[in-house]
Order: C-alpha cells, then structure tokens, then sequence
C-alpha cells in the first residue's frame, strides 16, 4: 500500500517534468515559427508601431518614476555608507555602475513583464477566448503573423529603450539627492563616475542585457497568451504565469549574464 | 486612437529612449574623452605589477595622460610586460621613468611617468628602461621583520 503511494507521487512528479519539457519544447518551436513569419509584422511596419506604443509608451510613466525613486534611494543609502570610509565622492560611481550593469536592465524589465507582458498575454488569451484568432484563420490569416508576432517585436524594440531610459532617470536621481540635496562635490560625482564606467563593458552589456530580457518576457508573454486555455479562468491563469514565470526567468538570465559579462578576471 | 498620433507617440518614445542611452554613452561613460584622441604605444617591463589592470590610468605629475592597454607575461624574463596608450599630445623624452603606484592607501593602482632630461622623444613601440615594481605589501613587512631580526641579533651579539 505505502509503496503504490509512492510510486503514485513518483509518478506525479515525472508527469511534472516531463510536461515542463514539452512546453519548452512547444515554446521553442513557436518562436522560431514566430520568427520566421515576422515578415508581415516588419512590413506592415505600422502594426509593430501600435504595439511599442502599448508596450513602451504607455510604460514610460512607471519606468521614470521608478528609475528616478531607485536612483534616489541607492543616492541616500550610497552616501550614509561611503561616507563612513571617507570615500563620498565615489557616490556617483556607486550609483552609475549599479543602475547601468544591474539594476537598469533587471528593475525595468520586472516592470516591464508585470506592465506589458501580463497586458499582452491577457490581450492575446482573450483573442484567443473570444475566438477572434480562429476567425483570422477562417479568413487565411495567419494569427500568429498578424497578431503575435507585432507584439513580439514591439516588446522587444521598446524594452532596451525603457531599461536606458531607467538608468539615465536613475543616474539622474542619484545626482539630485547626492549633489543637490546632500552636496557631494559634482565635479567629483562626475568625472569619478566618467572614469570608473566603461562604454563597451558596463554600459553595452547592460543594453546586451536588456535586450535579452525584452526577448525572454515578450517570448514568455505571447507564448502564455496563445497557449492559455479558452476560459476565462485559464486567461487569468496564464497572465499570473507570465509575470512570474518572466520574473523568474530575468533573474535567472542575469545571473547568467552576469557571470559571462562581468567576471572575466583580466578580462575587464 | 489614430495612426499619426500612435506614430508620434512611438516617435517620442524612441527619441527619449534614444536620448537616455546616449546620456548613458557619453556623460555617463567616457567615450568622448581618449578613444577619439591619437595615442602612441610604449612598452615597460616590470619585475612586479602587484595589481595594475587594464585600462588603468598612466599619469604624469597627477594628470592622466593615457591608459594601460595591454599586460603580457613575458616567458624568457618572467617580467611582466605593459604596454600602454598615450595621448600624442604629450610627448615624453626617451629616459623617462615608469613607477606603479597607488593612489591613496586603499586606491587603485596606476603607472606614474617621470620625465627624464634626453632631447629625444619616445616613438610608436619603444620601450621605457627605467621602471620601479608595485610595492607588494608582504614583501615589504617580511624585509621589515628581517631587518628587525637582525638588529636584534646585533643587539645580542654586542655585549659581548
């Protein structure tokens, strides 16, 4: 008896895996179909353009506001523990190197997946629901051409732009609580900043991170939305999904990321 | 909402973000300052670097006037080679001296140039003479406690 339990949650578990795998596996063969018939997306070039606009513009209010607070607070925190070593002049460094090879990429794009990757997944799930995409394919319209693959590259293309945009509004806060309000010399705040930050390895990495997180949450968020089931219950279901599983998966990548980019020994 | 105003929309965005990133390129980054400007390469051997890296700054009299590009390991010396970019707009004369030196107790480690007196200036691919190692800080306190040691053996030995 104890050992058919057993075997039963054995059993369970393996069904997990093997389910995880599958989807993976689906998910991957979407996207390189996804990709190959993004011709009528970057064509019809305006259709794109609707999409950065509901995924980076309509992104831009909560992606300054929150660069421009994280900027601030890594300012006050960044000062009250420089300055016991003496050391308050290197707050810009602090502030810079933080925001552009972590933060900038890693905060935006979180933002980024609750903000526009949920929004597109519910988008898509209830296309799905309603079934508008089966109508498209009735008229010979390829639902994933016409529909997924615009948000695709819209989420894609606004997302390196938000995370720069957060690092530059960060940067931003910093030297306003740093020079304006604590009064850190801002000779010092800058030129310390221009010398330690590098233009190809901390701040062309951090755009190379962003980059790759635009592609995981969009991927992440049209795949859950195309592949939610037709109910209401499983397009609420999947939008849950995609904000944690993209959360996940951003965190994951910049560890990754970090440990290609950043830890080369001599390399730097 | 209409097609032209989406289109404006995006336009800004792309603008803003446009903007942050070249904000991030050239005022939070130096891609301005040295990688535009003519540099000349010179070579020095150094018994020691301690922890110089790349890209460290070369300074003469407190002025940053190139950066290290490169640092080998030369095999038949067992030297450390370092190559570094000066700005061509400051020309050294041929004799002039490479320290490694640290900026503050705790700093970062960077190569001070002390001009020399030779009426000859360096060239692209020369080779500086005159070098002084990194100050490592174990051999320093191992001569110190040596010392010590033998003054006190001195000390000893002289009642005698």
């Amino acid at each position: 008896m104890r050992f058919a339990d057993l075997r039963a949650r054995l059993e369970r578990v393996g069904s997990k895996v093997t389910s995880a795998v599958l989807r993976l596996g689906y998910a991957s063969r979407f996207l390189g179909y996804l990709v190959l018939h993004s011709g009528t997306a970057l064509r019809r070039f305006h259709l794109t353009i609707a999409e950065v606009y509901f995924a980076g513009v309509l992104s831009l209010v909560i992606i300054v506001v929150s660069g421009l607070f994280v900027g601030m607070v890594l300012g006050l925190q960044g000062y009250e523990t420089l300055q016991r070593y003496g050391s308050s002049e290197a707050l810009g460094v602090l502030v810079a190197l933080s925001l552009v090879r972590e933060l900038g990429p890693v905060v935006s794009g979180l933002l980024f997946a609750s903000r526009a990757g949920s929004a597109i997944t519910a988008e898509i799930g209830l296309m799905k629901a309603t079934e508008q995409l089966s109508a498209m394919e009735m008229m010979a319209v390829d639902p994933i051409a016409r529909v997924v693959a615009p948000r695709f590259w819209g989420g894609m293309i606004s997302m390196p732009l938000l995370a720069g945009l957060f690092s530059a509004m960060g940067i931003f806060g910093g030297y306003l609580v740093g020079v304006q309000l604590i009064g850190v010399d801002a000779g010092a705040f800058w030129s310390q900043m221009q010398a330690a930050v590098d233009v190809r390895t901390d701040i062309l990495n951090g755009v190379i991170k962003s980059v790759v997180f635009g592609i995981a949450v969009t991927w992440i968020a049209v795949f859950e939305g195309y592949d939610a089931p037709p109910t209401a219950e499983g397009v609420s279901r999947a939008t849950t999904r995609t904000v944690v599983t993209s959360s996940l998966a951003i965190l994951a990548l910049d560890f990754v990321l970090t440990a290609l980019m950043f830890t080369g020994g001599n390399a730097q | 909402m209409n097609r032209s105003a989406i289109d404006l929309w995006v336009g800004i965005f792309v603008v803003a973000g446009m903007a942050g990133l070249l904000f991030l390129a050239l005022k939070v980054g130096n891609l301005t300052s040295f990688s535009t400007a003519q540099t000349y390469q010179v070579n020095a051997k150094f018994a020691n670097i301690g922890g110089l890296k790349v890209r460290a700054p070369v300074k003469s009299a407190g002025v940053v006037v190139g950066r290290v590009a490169e640092i080998r390991f030369d095999t038949e010396s067992y030297e450390a080679i370092v190559s570094m970019n000066i700005d061509s707009a400051y020309p050294f004369p041929r004799d002039t001296t490479a320290k490694i030196l640290t900026s503050g107790i705790l700093g970062e480690q960077y190569i001070g140039l002390e001009a020399g007196g030779d009426g000859v200036m360096l060239k692209n691919g020369d080779r500086l003479r005159l070098t002084q190692s990194a100050v490592v800080l174990e051999n320093l306190i191992s001569q110190f406690l040596f010392n010590k040691a033998a003054e006190g053996k001195g000390d000893k030995e002289a009642p005698k």
